[in-house]
């Protein structure tokens, strides 16, 4: 099992959710736009300037920053 | 019957446009008081019932995160409207049900407005949407907004559950075992205290207390019982954590999406074949690594273009027709104080109203095609990381960049922004968007002091302001608000054919809110400035300039600008300026006693005068930084609610602008200028 945080996987890459990190109001506002642990997430395109990402969780398309993206850890799959 | 109804959803969801098709033209718009976030109710007749439709702001959940998500509950819980009907996007669907299941618990009789439909069905997701109702235990509308289908289903349902005749009975949620056992001993604890049972469904207050939601806990705390409850509260959240080894509101959160899968399970199905839709195709291009950036400047180009080029010629027409009354009053009335009150005062300060009308209508209708189509998303998807840095949002970009036109519109697209914090942010900065009522003064001071170097100078004066804004930016967002910044989650809907009705509708809306809210007092505060201008009276007719109650106000100010190289008629004309800031041309012509109207002899005027160039360039920063015209402060003062805020603006850019100036011409004196 590769674990990885969410920022590293590249393009069109999937990963199912293990766990988020952080703490607080932030957080949950992750897990309430549905990155919670056992959803699978795509990678769909990093902006022009590699900041922020957009992926694909539970049917739709949102974009997180980086230092967002890092507290996710996933399992990569694929 | 008068029926109130919460229309409430998540953004993207069509909300507004099943709002516009529910209520039409007939819309009310305004704030929720003191804050900057936009409040439309609307009046619909059906079958002898008089709704009232309150728009809520669109949401993605019901903590306490942001003013947006507090409104829209505080609404639900304190307004107790007879239905509340949460718009769902039928293609998005179990993002969408997030806020449902959120809605089932607070107790008002709900109903879904299934919306999109058509989008759902041609992406190939199926839902048995009778099944779906049956198994949350809500009544359900399958819409098309756009379309206006299902809108007359959609009023028939309201009115049925509102008077009884269709039930709405949500089921409510299992979290599982572990959590059920706390939220049923807080439960029990929240019933036995009257002050909370009476105000809130006991088993939502429950939840919320477990969720560690901030505006919960402050309810409770604020009622006399409350030691036993966040006791148990406290308690509830150890053990949870021991067992579950996770936050209760994770929990939560988990179990709700948990119950969302379990329901659509048993009600969608997708087919297998997941084709790559139109809208991914466009954002290949739209926001792809090469493409993105030339395509955005472009798209922003012509939004400015658009916005300020085309609009200035109904500005012209505007500003013609103002002069043709005001000289038509001139001929007809006799010279005195009426006749100048009227003329200068009243048609001048209605066409120091009207002017911003044109660009205000194009802008609008700009954005709103940016926002419908979903460009609006990308757009703020490609600049974040650039805005970002200035501690802003990626949404913020737009109305900075429409600044540079003029900051009344500017300072109105701030509505963009989904959190208060950026948008009080973006306000802030704005003004310091050069706006093309400063380019006269550049123009002037740069040619009479800076011959051939015009441009460089000019261009050097906007970097200035773009360079304060980013400095300013990161101060401010770590001094002046605290709130933490916000998360950058943002949604990238599909995109979308905007209706031309939705288009209208918001257009005019935004020219109403203008005219309601800030047309009266600018209009108001131009007939002041005015009289400041008409007063004392000198054998019946207005003072010279530097005699008038602004001229002497200017002089007053004039010591402090002393140490800026400024003479007493630059002070003056300061203070005129804030009127509009190209009045300080026309008023330095006065002063300076320049018959001839052209630019030239101003010009030569200025260059004998003794001032520095230095001092100019000092000048030039100066009128860049210092006060926005009096319709921005207006315009800041509307949009956030509060004195405050237009307040602290004028301070800092007083406090600024003298600092910067000074530091330019003592700078300049040093290398000799």
């Amino acid at each position: 099992m590769a674990m990885t945080r969410l920022e590293d996987l590249r393009t069109g890459e999937i990963g199912k959710i293990v766990k988020i990190m952080g703490n607080g109001p932030f957080r949950l506002r992750l897990m309430e736009m549905g990155f919670v642990p056992g959803t699978e997430v795509r990678v769909i395109r990093y902006a022009p300037l590699k900041d922020p990402v957009e992926y694909e969780v539970k049917g739709y398309h949102v974009s997180l920053r980086h230092e967002e993206a890092a507290n996710i850890l996933v399992e990569k799959l694929s | 019957m008068e029926i109130t109804v919460a229309l409430t959803g998540n953004p993207n969801a069509g909300k507004t446009t099943i709002f516009n098709q529910l209520t039409g033209a007939r819309q009310k718009v305004g704030n929720w008081p003191g804050v900057t976030v936009e409040k439309k109710e609307g009046l619909v007749q059906y079958k002898g019932h008089v709704l009232k439709v309150v728009d809520l702001p669109g949401i993605y959940s019901l903590t306490a995160y942001s003013i947006e998500e507090i409104i829209a509950r505080d609404f639900i819980l304190k307004e107790r409207p007879e239905v509340v009907v949460d718009v769902i996007d039928a293609s998005n669907l179990e993002r969408n049900l997030y806020l449902a299941v959120q809605l089932m618990e607070l107790g008002r009789p709900l109903v879904f407005a299934m919306n999109m439909v058509d989008v759902a069905k041609a992406r190939g997701i199926f839902i048995d949407y009778e099944l779906l109702s049956k198994l949350l235990g809500v009544p359900l509308v399958k819409t098309v907004g756009t379309k206006g289908i299902g809108i007359e289903e959609l009023l028939e349902t309201i009115v049925a559950v509102a008077e009884g005749r269709l039930e709405s009975q949500p089921v409510s949620i299992n979290y599982g075992p572990e959590v059920e056992r706390e939220i049923k001993l807080l439960t029990e604890l929240i019933i036995q205290n009257q002050d909370l049972s009476q105000k809130y469904p006991p088993r939502w207050l429950a939840i919320k207390l477990l969720e560690n939601d901030r505006e919960a806990i402050n309810v409770v705390r604020k009622t006399s019982g409350a030691a036993p409850i966040l006791e148990r509260l406290a308690r509830s959240e150890k053990r949870l954590r021991e067992i579950l080894d996770e936050t209760p509101e994770a929990i939560i959160a988990e179990a709700r999406y948990g119950f969302i899968a379990g329901a659509l399970r048993e009600v969608m199905k997708v087919s297998a074949l997941t084709r790559r839709t139109l809208s991914d195709r466009i954002d290949d291009i739209v926001t792809n690594r090469f493409l993105g950036f030339p395509i955005f400047i472009l798209a922003m180009y012509a939004l400015f273009y658009f916005t300020f080029t085309l609009g200035e010629y109904p500005v012209e027409a505007i500003e013609k027709a103002i002069e043709f009354l005001q000289g038509f009053l001139s001929a007809k009335l006799p010279e005195g104080l009426l006749q100048e009150l009227l003329v200068n005062g009243v048609l001048g300060g209605v066409g120091g109203v009207l002017v911003f009308l044109p660009n205000i209508l194009l802008l609008f209708l700009g954005i709103s095609i940016f926002e419908d189509t979903g460009y609006l998303a990308r757009a703020a998807f490609i600049m974040d990381r650039v805005m970002h840095f200035l501690g802003l949002h990626g949404k913020s970009f737009i109305p900075l960049l429409m600044g540079f036109g003029c900051n009344v519109p500017a300072i109105m697209a701030t509505r963009t922004l989904e959190s208060q914090r950026d948008r009080i942010l973006t306000i802030l900065i704005n003004p310091l968007m050069s706006c093309s009522a400063r380019l006269p003064v550049y123009v002037l001071f740069a040619g009479a002091f800076f011959p051939g170097r015009e441009s460089q100078v000019i261009f050097g004066i906007y970097a200035l302001g773009i360079v304060l804004a980013m400095i300013l930016g990161k101060i401010f967002s770590k001094v002046l608000i605290k709130e933490e910044d916000t998360p950058f989650v943002l949604e990238l809907p599909p995109y979308r054919l905007p209706t031309f009705k939705g288009l209208v509708l918001h257009m005019w809306e935004k020219t109403k809110v203008y005219l309601q809210k800030m047309g009266g007092v600018i209009l108001i505060f131009s007939i002041i400035l005015w009289a400041l201008s008409a007063f004392p009276r000198k054998d019946h007719s207005p003072p010279p300039i530097e005699d008038s109650y602004i001229g002497r106000l200017g002089k007053i100010f004039a010591p402090t600008l002393k140490p800026l190289g400024f003479d007493w008629r630059m002070g003056v004309s300061l203070a005129t300026g804030v009127v509009a800031k190209e009045v300080v041309v026309s008023s330095l012509g006065v002063l300076y006693h320049v018959e001839e109207k052209g630019e030239h002899s101003l010009r030569e005027a200025l260059r004998h005068s003794g001032l520095s160039p230095a001092a100019a360039l000092g000048f030039m920063a100066f009128v860049l930084i210092y006060i926005p015209c009096i319709a921005t402060v207006i315009a800041i003062w509307r949009e956030t609610g509060s004195w405050r805020w237009p307040a602290i603006s004028i301070l800092y850019e007083l406090t600024l602008a003298w600092i910067i100036a000074f530091i330019i011409y003592h700078l300049g004196r040093f290398f000799g200028w």
